[in-house]
């Protein structure tokens, strides 16, 4: 019990900073494979206090609102998955949380926001099949939804869950907002849609989407980290290094790709997820 | 410690130009300029900009739109003018519809020369925008504790 | 007994009274009063019947003789209508059931013993409960509606006497198919409400009601024949006619493969599984009223009560995959289309399908954690569906309108309804709330199941649901101009039923581990003879109950929002070409233009007819080829 209130007390006060340090090698790393020189690493901190320290202006008193209750369901969605709670409680936790995002970009009631917030429950649609389907393989493999148990199994799970791992990485660029999935908004400058679900928040509401977003990366980076533990007690290293590679690659996808039409996002999800979350499951119930 | 300084976010509109400053600005964010580097993001709205960049001079047409972009900008914020046609009109100011530079609309708090301003240019306006910002920020970080204090927080607020 | 009785009898003599009332005051007291009387007597019942259950054999020759009479009578009545109105198929088919089903009555039914008529166990105390306390809060709303539904209506002819006797019979039918054990009675019943549905369907009479009203005649008409064949099967090939004899039968090895798809088929077309769906959605140009009652929340219930009854003999024989694969293809393809819809009431009888779709599939499964779920889902559905339903209607009212776009921000426009339909819909898709713990359920159970199809199904039937919901939620709550605000006329009658719905609707989700360790889990225990644990655990459940008090903070979480609140309201950003507004942009020429922001249908990618189409055709073969299997393996 003691051990999972240290990790949740140290996801919501260290969390932010890592996340953010993410965020700021992350630009830094993207300006050097552009060719620039990139902005200060701490650059992510800046920005978010700045944000704070500005007017804060609405198109209605309430739109703000629900990005409060996104800020503050992201971080127990995050608590839920550090103290090891359930896994599927984590996904529906995560569901509530972006529908709140979508709701208030809805509230907002401007025409950039509302194609954001469409596309973004878009995205939720193409990508929770896929989500859930990696929870159900790790049920399936170690019989329990359980996220210590999870982590506590005999052999890596990736060895069991190739497909489903492929498929959740596929839709980790989605979550991550990018490229060539970051229909409803991302962290470059200028899009067709303006910033599409955030374009009506401004001040500190876009700090505590930005500092949601870090909550956020911090357990979606997490669900990598279930596919490469297991028992053996040095094992974190493994799955610290899977993350550092699997971030490294969607940087490196964002980049290289330009954003897709929704068209294509969603019915490739899709696809995916059927293809390979079938395939791998359908093997793992042979096995059996 | 300003941190308004080191996120400097700009939103960029040209007005009627010949889309020379216009192309200089971008120009700006290349490699070879690249202020990233100083944290400025070229966010193309209003509601996330500190500074608005302004490249082109003002007209019929456009007048509303840069007031209504000035507008939705959260404070502080300050305005650039861009190249001689943002500062006064440059050559298209005895156009028929055009009123001047962009200080006929709003309120300009730097002015950057040139035909076309050269990207140097444009980021030493943008470094001197930052000064006046952080007045303003200053003005506005006062204002708003009187405000505070003078309204205390209460349920009657809601009515 | 008593209470059994008044169940039965009660609604029926009131809606017999009802059916000369034609003042509306004195209309008025009939209903409310009657309302309360038949709440206090489900919840009575429960409270009486609630440790020792009953168990009761009524061996009166008359009462078989007059279910024969009134079943004759109810023929006559169909056969009259269809004659009137040209139709000839519903006269083939009802004169075949009603004859074979007599004939049989005559003839073998002595042979048959019946050591229960009626038996109340808990699973059918939860469906007493729903049938009497939904049930008569949307009497009560429709006193007022269908009110309001005439002053708006003129073109159709005023029989609300007649309407509020259909529903109250109807209610009368609903708790005589949960009452009873002898499958001849439910039977009976199961005909009553076929022909309430059939006539309230039509109740405008109307050229499309008319039509509408055949095509669910013939599609419940052909699963009471499925449901005749399979009583008639079970009285000469096994010799019983009780329902809770089945399992008892399965277990002691005898072959009941027949009978439990002939019965499968009757409440799959009940509760308007693919391919029968699309009787449910032409049964939504009835009033609202019946619309919710009859066809969302309990009749449609009838189906998947059968099918949970007999799940213990579904599971993995060929009639369990049947029930499975009809309910899960449903479910998906349902789900899929409601996302095309832009009809309130269209999307809410696709929602009210896949759900179904849901229940059948967890029936199908026939597993403990699959029924668990299931009939937590008939619970939760029965009141948020209901819910959703009255606050459509009533928005109807208020707006001339029911379509999704034209409830765009209806936060302002109608406050309150926007509220109450908030709380339908969370209650219908999002965690912590009612539907999404038993789907969650629903989601485990197919998993242990080890049917890997089944779980694909589920995993993108949640997706859509939670696309077309969502959308949904997102028109209501956007903050439009002041101006657009519509003064609402609700009456007393309507907050009582819709603000005790939506109360339930959140209670519900707090209590529900309790309705599971009274409700559920005994009357599992007793059929599966097994103690199990906890399908969701405790330490999940005290997760959920807290995130249910972080929202139902939000309200007042706002309220300090807003006392709090220094923004400076600035208009939209539309390019900048904002008249200032926030309804208007300048154009290109220079032109005022309303700003008009829609929902994504996504016709191309989930027509309508084509899922429809396909969906038809599997589930057909589905059917079809089971049939025959089963035919085949006794031959
Ligand atoms: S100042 Fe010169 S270069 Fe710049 S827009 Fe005007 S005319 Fe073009």
């Amino acid at each position: 019990m003691t051990g999972s209130t240290l990790s949740v007390l140290l996801y919501i006060f260290v969390g932010p900073i890592v996340g953010g340090l993410i965020s700021g090698l992350d630009r830094k790393i993207t300006a050097r494979m552009q060719g620039r020189y990139g902005p200060p690493l701490l650059q992510p901190f800046y920005d978010v206090f700045k944000l704070l320290s500005k007017e804060s202006i609405a198109v209605n008193g309430i739109q703000n609102f629900f990005i409060f209750c996104f800020l503050i369901f992201v971080v127990f969605t995050g608590s839920l998955f550090f103290m090891g709670g359930d896994i599927l409680l984590v996904i529906f936790a995560l569901t509530l949380a972006s529908i709140f995002m979508v709701l208030g970009a809805y509230c907002a009631n401007s025409p950039y926001s509302s194609i954001g917030a469409m596309r973004e429950l878009l995205q939720m649609m193409a990508y929770e099949p896929m989500v859930l389907l990696t929870a159900i393989g790790f049920y399936v493999v170690t019989k329990s939804f359980n996220i210590t148990e999870i982590m506590g199994f005999n052999v890596p799970l990736v060895l069991y869950l190739p497909g489903i791992f492929l498929g959740f990485a596929y839709i980790l660029t989605m979550k991550l907002r990018k490229s060539p999935f970051d229909l409803s908004m991302s962290h470059h400058a200028h899009q067709e849609v303006v910033k599409g679900i955030t374009t009506e928040f401004s001040g500190s509401t876009l700090a505590m989407i930005e500092i949601a977003h870090w909550y956020e990366n911090l357990f979606l980076m997490g669900f990598i980290f279930l596919f490469f533990v297991w028992k053996m007690p040095g094992s974190w290293l493994v799955g610290l290094g899977a993350c550092i590679i699997m971030y490294f690659i969607e940087i490196v996808l964002d980049n290289a790709s330009a954003r897709v039409k929704w068209q294509l996002a969603f019915s490739s999800a899709w696809i995916v997820a059927a293809a390979l979350g079938f395939t791998n499951l359908l093997i793992l119930f042979l096995m059996k | 410690m300003s941190f308004l300084k080191k996120s400097p976010w700009i939103i960029h509109y040209d007005g009627t130009s010949c889309n020379g400053c216009d192309i200089e600005v971008l120009a700006c964010l290349t490699p070879l300029y690249d202020v990233e580097r100083f944290g400025v993001v070229n966010t193309g709205n209003p509601k996330h900009a500190d500074i608005l960049l302004i490249t082109g001079s003002v007209n019929e047409q456009n007048k509303d739109v840069v007031w209504q972009i000035f507008n939705q900008m959260a404070n502080p914020k300050v305005v650039v003018a861009v190249g001689i046609c943002a500062t006064s009109g440059g050559i298209f100011a005895e156009c028929y519809n055009v009123m001047g530079g962009v200080d006929k609309i709003i309120p300009v708090d730097v002015y950057v020369p040139g035909c076309a301003a050269r990207p140097e240019s444009i980021i030493d306006g943008v470094v001197k925008a930052l000064d006046i910002l952080e007045e303003k920020r200053v003005a506005l970080a006062r204002r708003r504790r009187k405000a505070r204090k003078a309204r205390p927080v209460s349920l009657t607020n809601l009515f | 007994m008593e209470s059994i009785l008044l169940l039965i009898l009660f609604p029926l003599f009131t809606g017999t009274i009802l059916l000369f009332v034609k003042n509306d005051s004195l209309r008025k007291i009939i209903v409310r009063l009657a309302a309360l009387i038949l709440i206090a007597v489900s919840l009575l019942t429960t409270v009486r019947y609630f440790n020792d259950g009953l168990t009761l054999a009524l061996h009166r020759e008359w009462i078989n003789y007059g279910m024969v009479v009134i079943e004759s009578i109810l023929a006559i009545v169909i056969i009259a209508l269809s004659i009137k109105h040209k139709k000839h198929l519903p006269i083939l088919l009802i004169l075949i059931q009603t004859s074979l089903i007599n004939w049989y009555e005559f003839t073998h039914s002595h042979e048959v013993e019946i050591k229960a008529d009626i038996v109340i166990d808990r699973f059918t105390l939860i469906m007493v409960l729903i049938t009497g306390v939904i049930g008569s809060l949307i009497c009560v709303y429709a006193l007022n509606y269908m009110k309001d539904y005439h002053h708006h209506h003129q073109e159709v002819k005023d029989r609300r006497p007649f309407f509020f006797f259909l529903l109250f019979a109807f209610l009368s039918a609903m708790f005589g198919i949960v009452l009873s054990n002898n499958l001849l009675w439910m039977y009976f019943f199961w005909e009553i409400t076929t022909l309430c549905s059939f006539l309230l369907i039509g109740y405008t009479q109307e050229e499309t009601a008319v039509k509408n009203a055949f095509k669910a005649l013939i599609m419940n008409l052909l699963g009471g024949f499925g449901f005749a064949a399979g009583i008639i099967y079970l009285g000469y090939a096994v010799g019983t006619q009780e329902l809770n004899q089945l399992p008892v039968l399965a277990q002691s090895g005898i072959d009941l493969l027949i009978p439990a798809v002939l019965l499968a088929i009757a409440g799959v077309s009940k509760s308007a599984q693919m391919p029968f769906s699309s009787w449910l959605l032409g049964a939504m140009v009835a009033p609202t009223p019946s619309s919710a009652l009859l066809h969302s929340s309990t009749m449609v219930k009838a189906g998947v009560y059968l099918l949970i009854r007999i799940a213990p003999i579904l599971g993995f024989n060929v009639a369990g995959i049947l029930v499975m694969m009809v309910g899960g293809i449903t479910f998906l393809l349902a789900s899929l289309m409601a996302i095309t819809q832009s009809d309130g009431k269209k999307v809410l009888a696709y929602s009210t399908i896949s759900n179904l779709g849901l229940i059948v599939a967890c029936a199908g499964i026939g597993s403990y954690e699959s029924i668990w779920a299931g009939m937590l889902l008939i619970i939760f559905h029965a009141i948020a569906k209901s819910l959703m339903f009255l606050s459509v209607g009533t928005v109807e009212h208020n707006m001339g309108s029911r379509d999704i776009e034209d409830m765009h921000g209806l936060i302002i426009k109608l406050p309150e309804m926007a509220l109450m339909m908030t709380i339908g819909i969370a209650g219908m898709f999002l965690a912590p709330f009612g539907m999404l713990v038993s789907k969650w359920a629903a989601l485990k159970a197919f998993i242990d199941s080890d049917n890997i199809l089944i779980v694909m199904i589920l995993v993108f039937g949640s997706a859509a649901t939670l696309f077309y919901w969502t959308k949904w939620l997102g028109k209501l709550v956007a903050v439009l101009n002041k101006i657009e605000r519509i003064p609402s006329k609700l009456t007393f009658d309507e907050w009582i039923a819709l603000g005790t719905h939506a109360v339930l609707t959140v209670v519900i989700c707090f209590a529900f581990p309790l309705i599971g360790n009274q409700f559920i889990e005994p009357y599992l225990n007793a059929q599966f003879a097994v103690q199990m644990d906890a399908v969701i655990s405790d330490g999940n459940i005290k997760i959920m109950s807290m995130m249910l008090g972080m929202i139902l903070l939000i309200p007042l979480g706002l309220l300090g929002f807003v006392a709090l609140k220094e923004d400076r309201i600035v208009t939209s950003y539309m390019g900048g070409v904002n008249q200032g507004d926030n309804r208007y942009f300048t154009d290109a020429l220079g032109n005022r233009k309303k700003m008009y922001l829609s929902n994504w249908y996504m016709e191309k990618y989930f027509s309508e007819t084509r899922l429809n189409t396909i969906g038809i055709i599997t589930t057909s073969a589905v059917i079809v080829v089971i049939f025959f299997m089963a035919l085949g393996g006794v031959l």
